[in-house]
């Protein structure tokens, strides 16, 4: 019952763990994601992602900038050209 | 016949050029893992970023809306080679073999009637690519500020093309680098960055309907430099690699050279050494006997 979820940028691989939920600064919105979520694809804009390790926990935040979010059958896919912990 | 004197100092000499060789090997074997690391490291965005283009690009490439960069101008007259190089030398053909592979293009090319004018990554292709073709260097990207290239200046050079692209500097760019196969082979290879090539989809995708936001024509409009971005990022690193490679080979060979020549010089040496003292020593006798 957990949300696979990577985090790339052209450097390295940044995370690729299982998370709760995920709450991605899409540039229409931001959006959460959590298991089991649609077929979906967005451009995401410069912000902070929240990264939820369970529910109910207080998120870790990364900035991301340029890039975009996939969510897949095998999780969520964020590939980020620069990223801040 | 050179004195004993002549010869000692050449070997000397050829002793320390032994030692500077053999530490740029080292340097070099050192250097090589880091940048075969790093290119591993790049390996699974490349790979996602590809997958996603390949998806995005048969679906939207084939309508005429297309983005430009991914559709061309509908012309092929201009063209711009983008030959990354490196700035140090010590590396074998490793920097010729490029230039030489986009001298052949720009030779063809211009045989075609087509306009032809170069991007320069790096400072050592410059003098060749001059000499012959003194009128058609257009610009040239200084990499000789950082120790590595890396992804900043990737960007900046994708920007720079891009922008390039949209002035209506040229039609068709091609990039050259050298693909890094292993220590012992590197291959100089051309591929072409503008139009972007759409990558062949691997499977037909699966019936799941993927939601897009915006829509999938302005992703793929985003995505696109970034693609661009990625592939000559992917080049400067496989470049850096090979460079490495290069060097290691090259200087591995130069130092077993200075070996051999070493031995040579010392046998020469001992001869001498051993003729003289035979020749002094029938002097002696020679002068023994007389008395």
């Amino acid at each position: 019952m957990a949300l696979h979820f990577e985090l790339v940028t052209p450097a390295k691989l940044v995370r690729s763990e299982d998370v709760h939920m995920v709450e991605v600064p899409g540039s229409e919105g931001a959006f959460g994601v959590l298991e089991g979520h649609a077929p979906f694809m967005s451009t995401i804009a410069d912000g902070q992602m929240r990264i939820y390790k369970t529910a109910g926990a207080s998120p870790e935040i990364i900035t991301v900038s340029g890039g975009f979010a996939e969510v897949g059958d095998n999780g969520l896919t964020v590939l980020a050209e620069h990223v801040e912990d | 016949m050179a004195s004993l004197k002549e010869l000692k100092g050449r070997i000397n000499s050829v002793k320390s050029t032994q030692k500077i060789t053999k530490a740029k090997q080292m340097v070099a074997a050192a250097k090589l893992r880091k940048a075969q690391a790093a290119a591993e490291a790049a390996r699974p965005y490349a790979e996602r970023l590809t997958g996603v283009m390949a998806s995005l690009a048969g679906k939207v490439g084939k309508n005429d809306q297309a983005p430009r960069l991914l559709a061309g101008t509908g012309s092929d007259q201009k063209h711009l080679l983008v030959v990354a190089n490196s700035d140090k030398g010590l590396a074998g053909a490793f920097n010729s073999n490029i230039v030489k592979a986009a001298l052949v293009k720009a030779r063809a090319l211009i045989a075609d009637g087509k306009d032809v004018e170069f991007y320069l990554i790096g400072r050592k292709g410059r003098p060749v690519i001059r000499r012959t073709f003194p009128d058609r260097i257009g610009v040239q990207f200084d990499t000789t500020q950082v120790r590595e290239p890396g992804f900043n200046e990737a960007e900046q050079i994708a920007d720079e093309l891009v922008g390039m692209y949209q002035d209506g500097r040229f039609d068709v760019a091609h990039l050259f680098y050298s693909r890094f196969q292993s220590a012992l082979a590197q291959i100089p290879t051309e591929q072409q960055i503008i139009p972007v090539a759409a990558p062949e989809t691997a499977a037909p995708d699966s019936d799941a309907v993927v939601e897009y936001e915006p829509g999938e024509e302005e992703i793929l409009e985003a995505l696109l430099p970034r693609y661009l971005k990625t592939q000559i990022f992917k080049a400067l690193l496989e470049n850096n690699a090979s460079e490495q490679g290069a060097s290691m080979t090259a200087m591995d060979n130069a130092t077993r050279n200075a070996g051999d020549l070493i031995q040579k010089l010392t046998i020469q040496y001992n001869r001498s050494r051993q003729a003289a003292i035979t020749t002094e020593l029938i002097e002696i006798i020679a002068g023994a006997e007389a008395l």
